[in-house]
């Protein structure tokens, strides 16, 4: 009963949708999301960089590793993840809790606890120079002025004793020296650009005076405040209303294109990302599963975890169906299963998902890949 | 807030009335015979007895005493001790005394309680942070009883560090020794408190945003960690002040400091009536204010409390 | 909750199965607060050297024979200050009294001047705690106000006001005084954290279910506030049984409390502190033995409220 599949009589019909998202998306003729848009080979211009390579990203992870020391052993968090992100483009990071993705966004940051987080390997190449071998204070000088972050819980992610504007200017204040009075400006300034009424008025009032949303664009403001080069949002509405989760999405979508910014978005909501992320990148069990640019993976996801999350997702043209959800609990880091970590919940698994773990592999066209066993052909197929 | 304070002082009235009654009762009440008490060994004649029944309304009610006493008392007259001096005096001799004594403790308490209790929780499981809570346990445990004639003996007598006592007129050098035996306990409680504190809010989300922001390891510590984490350090300087008061009674005794906590226990041990309600009058508005004032500062330092 | 803390508190915090055989499947197994918290306890060292502590206290003051065979009272000067001999292994004091069997036989003082203060205090801070907390009203501001006088007056110095009123027409005070100065003014913190206690649990959902059941307030206080109230309650009666301890020598060492020919670590105390020039040997063992014991019972009760507060862990 358990091998049999629970998703079988609502995925056939996914991968054709009753109306395409984006005119044309299907038209492999056109210059449209399966090739480099302009966006993709654009140099990183505004990235103050060593030495400027053309072809180079922005900032570019490769093979991140990391590892959490606890009492029942080492944890697996992070097992080799890459990927990649360009000024003016947003890349989603979809994973459950606890498959890794906030722990890879940390990584990035340089803001993990060590111990009992450990990098193992990897890189993260922001403009060509990798951040996890340069100085301790070349790193903190990328912190937050070149890449910042965006956190999950506003409330507790701001100190509850400072008031928002003076959290805001800190920053500036502290690194950039400048006065008081300025960085009081500054604060209104970044304050009305998240769209905060009555910015000069609320400047000096704590972050328990704030509604959740207001909050988070608290949050962002002062992410923004170094104008970075690349923004982390970990999780940014998940703590939100669902209409004003919206606004927050619509915020951030609007600012990374004014400001030109590369913006990397993690969620376990795939409802979320659908409007505002040029590409997706899934996460299991702390590796990449699947990525691909948006109107692909919605249309076509490659990776059965990839499936069973977008059967997971309440949709309008589906009305009528039963939700689903993947059966089973994502796998404990210490214990991550042999083979593919996906399989003991995998209605598709054969004795080799048992046994090898997948790698990711490209699937056609440029910048798509899976990491399964089977071409997603053989997956569509077993289902029909 | 207004309402609030109003309302603590309104409280406060209601202790200080209940604090001085009890003593006062304690000290006077069943007296067998106070103008005897009064008069020591000395015979008392009729006419004298009649004159000190009228002066201290000894015929009155009880409580009726208590209020004469209590208008002498806001009038700023103390009264006299049994031997005739006033308490006025006694008080300006002996608090200032104390006072230093206190604020001395309460110095080194804050210094090396913080001080040390910081970097025990920043280095948690350090050797720094398992020596440090080990000396604090000890010295929680340790009644002063013991530290006192202890630590004179080794850094007075044997090592001769500090002076052995203080005398008539003790020199701030003569009160570190006493200050810091006095202070001892509250180092202790207040290092181990610092530690949880700090230890907590390390882990704090706002400090993780405060370290994404690229601020200075210094800095997110010095600002955002310590700030968060005196707070509650705070309210403990208002629980302190009894200990220390309770303490300069012993401290003051084997130091041989003529402040507050001597003349208390003489007072107490010579039964005389009028010195120790004077005192312990004066010692529960400090305690009363003190901890008015910690409340209200818990206010200022967290905006999250609102008072109303 | 960040996948951070959801990697570091709840899939790998995971305390250790008390089962062996468990595999990770079971982690999640749920266990009752008390269970947990005994799981914890017998895992704490500082929890088995305060025992021991508290035990081998407890049984010098049951049968301090056991210890020494010494008669703590055949003192004599001619042994002034003599060095250890047979079984007097701390020596002799400035009257010759054997200091290691004074020692052992002042136990009993400390142990039951402890025991029935925090008894009193206890009774009588839950009674208060509970009343204030559950009633509310004009009764909990009458009781707090009692609260805030008891504990406007530093305890020590209350304490000597009123052993010495109490104790006026005698040759000092017995235990018994001792015991009535302590539970009058030493039951404050205990009441406040019942009062605190209860007043949380009151609201919780299951008490008002009880009430709408038609529980009476001595059954819901009795049946489901004070099972849920006790951790804490517990914890501050055995830090307040070092201070009771501590406060009894203080007393006896300022010859307020109890007086020779009483054997209590606070008198001999006082009595070598005054003689510390010749000789100070015979502080030694008093002032070590009512350390430990004060110090015994701060640490049990700092290890049972680790073990009862998750917040900490």
């Amino acid at each position: 009963m358990t091998y049999s599949n629970p998703y079988q009589q609502q995925w056939p019909n996914q991968p054709a949708p009753a109306a395409p998202v984006v005119a044309g998306w299907d038209d492999p003729n056109r210059g449209g999301w399966d090739t480099p848009t302009a966006a993709w080979s654009t140099p990183p211009s505004r990235a103050r960089v060593n030495q400027p390579r053309s072809g180079e990203h922005l900032l570019d992870v490769r093979d991140l590793r990391v590892e959490f020391g606890t009492r029942d052993g080492v944890a697996h968090v992070v097992n080799g993840v890459s990927f990649h992100v360009d000024p003016g483009e947003t890349l989603a990071i979809l994973g459950e809790s606890g498959s890794g993705k906030s722990v890879t966004a940390q990584a990035v940051m340089g803001i993990l606890d060590t111990p009992p987080a450990v990098v193992r390997s990897g890189q993260v190449l922001f403009g060509g120079e990798d951040l996890l071998t340069v100085s301790a204070d070349r790193r903190r000088q990328v912190r937050g002025q070149e890449i910042a972050m965006v956190f999950q819980d506003a409330l507790s992610a701001l100190n509850p004793v400072f008031p928002v504007g003076w959290q805001i200017s800190e920053a500036l204040r502290s690194r950039r020296g400048i006065n008081k009075a300025d960085a009081r400006r500054r604060a209104i300034e970044l304050m009305d650009m998240v769209q905060i009424p009555a910015a000069a008025e609320r400047v000096d009032d704590y972050p328990h005076q704030f509604s959740g949303g207001m909050r988070q664009r608290v949050m962002i403001a002062m992410a923004l405040a170094m104008r970075p080069k690349v923004l982390i949002a970990d999780e940014p509405t998940t703590a939100l209303d669902v209409t004003v989760q919206a606004q927050i999405m619509d915020l951030l979508a609007t600012l990374r294109a004014e400001l030109e910014m590369a913006l990397i978005l993690i969620t376990h909501d795939l409802g979320v990302v659908a409007d505002v992320a040029d590409r997706i990148t899934v996460m299991y069990a702390g590796r990449v599963v699947e990525h691909a640019d948006v109107h692909t993976l919605y249309a076509q996801p490659a990776h059965p975890y990839t499936r069973g999350l977008l059967a997971s997702v309440p949709r309008l043209d589906h009305r009528g169906h039963g939700l689903h959800s993947i059966s089973g609990t994502p796998p404990n880091p210490a214990a991550i299963p042999d083979g593919c970590a996906f399989h003991p919940r995998c209605p598709w698994a054969q004795q080799v998902c048992r046994m090898t773990a997948p790698t990711l592999v490209r699937i056609g066209r440029l910048d798509r890949a899976s990491a399964c066993h089977f071409p997603p052909e053989a997956l569509d197929a077993r289902l029909a | 807030m207004a309402r609030y304070i109003i309302r603590r002082l309104l409280q406060m009235v209601v202790t200080f009335i209940g604090a001085t009654f009890v003593v006062y009762a304690l000290m006077f009440a069943n007296q067998n015979d106070p103008i005897q008490a009064l008069a020591g060994d000395r015979p008392v004649s009729d006419n004298v007895r009649q004159v000190l029944t009228e002066q201290y309304h000894l015929n009155d009610p009880f409580v009726v005493q208590y209020g004469y006493y209590m208008r002498g008392l806001l009038t700023g007259d103390f009264g006299k001790t049994l031997t005739g001096r006033p308490i006025g005096d006694v008080m300006s001799d002996a608090w200032p005394n104390t006072i230093k004594l206190a604020l001395l403790a309460l110095f080194f308490a804050t210094l090396f309680g913080i001080g040390a209790g910081l970097v025990a929780g920043l280095r948690r499981g350090s050797a720094f942070d398992n020596t440090t809570l080990a000396l604090t346990l000890v010295v929680v445990g340790l009644p002063i009883i013991v530290l006192a004639p202890i630590a004179q003996l080794v850094f007075g007598v044997k090592l001769g560090w500090f002076p052995t006592t203080a005398g008539a007129r003790p020199s701030l050098y003569g009160l570190i020794l006493p200050a810091l035996v006095l202070g001892a306990a509250s180092t202790a409680t207040m290092l181990r408190l610092t530690r949880a504190s700090v230890a907590e809010n390390v882990r704090a989300d706002y400090v993780r945003t405060a370290r994404a922001k690229g601020l200075s390891a210094r800095r997110v510590v010095a600002v955002h960690v310590l700030r968060n984490s005196m707070i509650p350090v705070i309210t403990l300087i208002g629980v302190d002040l009894g200990t220390l008061m309770a303490g300069a009674i012993i401290t003051e005794g084997v130091f041989n400091i003529p402040g507050v906590g001597s003349k208390l226990l003489l007072g107490i041990q010579t039964e005389d009536g009028p010195l120790v309600v004077g005192f312990v009058s004066v010692l529960v508005v400090v305690f009363l204010v003190t901890n008015l004032l910690v409340d209200l500062l818990y206010a200022v330092l967290d905006p999250r409390i609102r008072y109303e | 909750m960040s996948d951070l803390e959801m990697a570091a508190t709840s899939e790998l915090g995971v305390r250790p199965s008390a089962d062996p055989s468990a595999g990770p499947a079971s982690t999640a197994r749920t266990r009752s607060l008390t269970a947990d918290a005994w799981y914890d306890l017998r895992r704490n060292w500082i929890f088995w050297v305060a025992s021991a502590l508290v035990v081998l206290v407890v049984l010098m003051a049951v049968a301090p024979g056991l210890f020494s065979s010494a008669d703590p009272t055949a003192c004599t000067t001619r042994r002034q200050f003599a060095g250890p001999s047979g079984g007097a292994i701390f020596g002799y004091d400035f009257q010759g009294c054997d200091v290691f069997s004074r020692t052992v036989h002042g136990a009993r003082a400390s142990v039951l001047v402890g025991v029935f203060a925090v008894l009193m205090t206890g009774v009588i801070g839950l009674v208060f705690g509970m009343l204030a907390g559950y009633f509310g009203g004009w009764l909990d501001a009458v009781l707090s106000r009692v609260v805030d006088v008891v504990l406007g007056i530093p305890l020590l110095l209350a304490a000597i006001v009123l052993s010495k009123r109490l104790s006026a027409d005698q040759q000092g005070s017995g235990i018994a005084t001792v015991v009535i100065v302590l539970g009058i003014l030493g039951w404050t913190t205990a009441a406040r954290v019942m009062r605190s206690s209860v007043i949380a649990a009151r609201s919780q959902d299951y008490v008002a279910a009880a009430r709408m059941l038609g529980a009476g307030p001595l059954r819901i206080m009795w049946r489901h506030i004070l099972p849920n109230a006790l951790a804490p309650f517990i914890v501050v009666l055995t830090i307040a049984l070092g201070t009771f301890i501590a406060t009894e020598a203080t007393l006896s060492f300022l010859n307020i409390g109890l007086r020779p020919p009483a054997i209590s670590w606070g008198i001999d105390i006082a009595t070598a502190g005054k003689h510390v020039r010749e000789s100070a040997t015979p502080l030694v063992a008093p002032s070590v033995f009512l350390t430990l014991t004060v110090l015994a019972f701060i640490m049990l009760g700092d290890a049972i409220r680790d073990a009862f507060d998750p917040k900490l862990r």
